[in-house]
């Protein structure tokens, strides 16, 4: 059997080896469990792995190619987010309040993978119903950067990223509501790309906001995201906010990419104080290499962002708190009740013991916009700056595609007052609000410890193929 | 201004508690309402802002009545899905009594 290195093996190189026949799809996924079982007691990415499943979707896809299938997917094992349902395994979203939960249906994007070829082979951590920046908020286990053990890989789709920088996936895939794509890519050194909102369904992906949350790609580079994308986007009947609109070939897109000509707007609100001196260093040296190249540069505003997390903590966790108020006790997951045996006991004992403190605090957050004497003065009245800091998007696209960090304030590290917390979102929450696709790829490792650092660039709603040629002029020139 | 800056600044964690079926001890009460009350007196910062005749944005992407074709489908598996429960018969969710 081929040794296969899965750390240095991309989407497409493993396809091209699968093609030439230099490996099956089940040398490739053992060697993905073997690197699993070897490695991820340090790194603690996965929480589950289906082996079986996984060799057996494998030893499947190796007929299909026998009987001449041919797909950029066909064979790939990919590492979920703990937040997908895949039939017939678990889907805890990092939560004791759906242990023992196994999901009955397959989530649209793992029926989509799966017609590809693709395999699911294990779910990873996260943040609890992904409620976090840093994966420390999953009730099961810690997740370390495989870059730099002793600090964490962001979050929450931690575990996704965490899997493909440590050399346990090929690629995964993560979701996104305020940064829980691009902000773990950056800190493990990945592409991380979050498409427009109702370009790829939600059906089946655990709801925290619904009108924030995307499904995408962590990925070694560019190619592999644009491959991954390509699979899980378009319309769905079961999704009647995932807009049907062409989908285009974003691996095409890619073809003849370069720095000459791009129009590249620098928010000056994103280059404050307060951010890494590090982080903003890399960032600025990143662009200055664009312009040198050929790029146009320019120095813009975003009026809004300093808004932007306060109306996100309001509307985020307004929705969450009706989104998470399914989980009663009643149909799946945890139940508890009380000596008096009342229905009452049963809905406060179950939600109570079965979330976390940081799901609680949101759900509490988001239970007080929504009552009655609040709603208009805070929720509501989130909804309208909402719709400035859109504005503020529209106005730019006209001239120029926004180029940031990807992390604001902390890049390393666990913040323990929640507010603080709450705020290293800055830079990477206005994408979600205005619906808009981005992307984070790494721009360079700070000079002390080493640790990666992510460069966004953000397009308008469904300008995918243009934000995939923008990362991956970037991505060719750093 | 058409709306109104925040009447109360308080959030109750208490009431909010009852609110969102959380059965939670004083001290985590005490807790919570500590750690909210410097996210609250952020979030206040909102009412800074002139909002006069700026719409709401609701959703991610605007739509408005997307319908499929009124064609039947199966749903999941009925055993399936109580397979799931905490506690059921073979038809039904079993709950406790609410009526007498």
């Amino acid at each position: 059997m081929a040794d296969i290195d899965i750390s240095s093996l991309s989407v497409v190189s493993a396809q091209d080896a699968l093609r030439r026949g230099d490996f099956t799809s089940v040398e490739l996924t053992q060697a993905v469990l073997d690197a699993i079982a070897a490695k991820d007691g340090a790194i603690g990415a996965y929480l589950t792995v289906d082996a079986d499943g996984a060799l057996a979707g494998a030893a499947e896809a190796d007929a299909r190619r026998r009987a001449g299938e041919d797909r950029d997917l066909l064979g790939i094992p990919v590492a979920m987010k703990d937040i997908f349902n895949v039939k017939g395994q678990p889907c805890t979203c990092a939560s004791r309040i759906l242990e023992g939960y196994v999901a009955p249906f397959d989530a649209t994007v793992v029926a989509r993978l799966r017609a590809e070829g693709a395999i699911p082979c294990g779910r990873v951590n996260m943040d609890e119903f992904a409620m976090g920046a840093s994966t420390e908020h999953s009730a099961f286990q810690v997740t370390r950067n495989p870059v730099a053990p002793d600090r964490v890989p962001g979050g929450s789709s931690g575990g996704s990223a965490a899997a493909v920088a440590g050399g346990l996936a090929l690629a995964s895939l993560g979701t996104d509501t305020g940064g829980s794509i691009r902000q773990p890519a950056s800190f493990c050194g990945c592409v991380g790309l979050k498409p427009s909102y109702g370009r790829v369904s939600r059906y089946g992906v655990t709801a925290f906001a619904s009108s924030l949350d995307q499904v995408g790609p962590i990925a070694r580079d560019v190619e592999d995201a644009a491959i991954l994308l390509q699979a899980i986007a378009g319309a769905d009947p079961h999704d009647q906010t995932c807009l049907d609109r062409p989908v285009p070939d974003y691996r095409a897109a890619l073809a003849g990419a370069s720095v000459e000509g791009l129009r590249i707007g620098v928010p000056k609100e994103y280059f404050v104080e307060g951010t890494d001196p590090q982080v903003m260093a890399l960032v600025r040296a990143a662009i200055d290499k664009a312009a040198a190249a050929g790029a146009r540069v320019e120095e813009i505003s975003l009026p809004h962002t300093e808004y932007a997390i306060a109306v996100y903590y309001i509307v985020a966790t307004a929705e969450a708190s009706a989104n998470l108020a399914r989980f009663d006790g009643v149909r799946y997951g945890r139940r508890e009740v009380g000596p008096d045996g009342s229905l009452q006991s049963l809905y406060d004992l179950s939600r109570t013991h079965g979330f976390g403190p940081e799901v609680k605090r949101r759900i509490l957050l988001g239970t007080w916009v929504l009552s009655s004497g609040y709603y208009d003065a805070y929720y509501n009245r989130a909804l309208k700056v909402r719709t400035l800091v859109r504005r503020d998007f529209e106005a730019a696209f006209a001239k120029v595609d926004p180029v940031a960090p990807t992390p604001a304030f902390k890049l390393d590290s666990t913040v323990n007052d929640p507010l603080q917390a709450y705020l290293c979102d800055a830079f990477t929450v206005p994408a979600n609000l205005a619906g808009l696709c981005g992307v984070s790829i790494p721009c360079g490792r700070t000079a002390d410890l080493g640790l990666p650092v992510g460069l966004q660039i953000l397009c308008p709603p469904f300008e995918e193929p243009r934000l995939l040629r923008i990362a991956r002029a970037m991505e060719t020139l750093l | 201004m058409t709306t109104a800056a925040p009447a109360r600044s308080g959030l109750d964690v208490a009431h909010i508690c009852a609110l969102a079926h959380f059965d939670l001890p004083p001290e985590e009460q005490a807790k919570f309402q500590k750690e909210l009350a410097p996210i609250v007196a952020y979030v206040n910062k909102l009412s800074e802002l002139d909002l006069t005749g700026i719409e709401p944005t609701q959703y991610g992407q605007p739509v408005a009545n997307v319908l499929r074709e009124d064609v039947v489908e199966p749903s999941l598996d009925r055993e399936t899905v109580l397979r799931n429960a905490p506690d059921a018969s073979e038809t039904e969710f079993r709950m406790p009594r609410i009526v007498e």
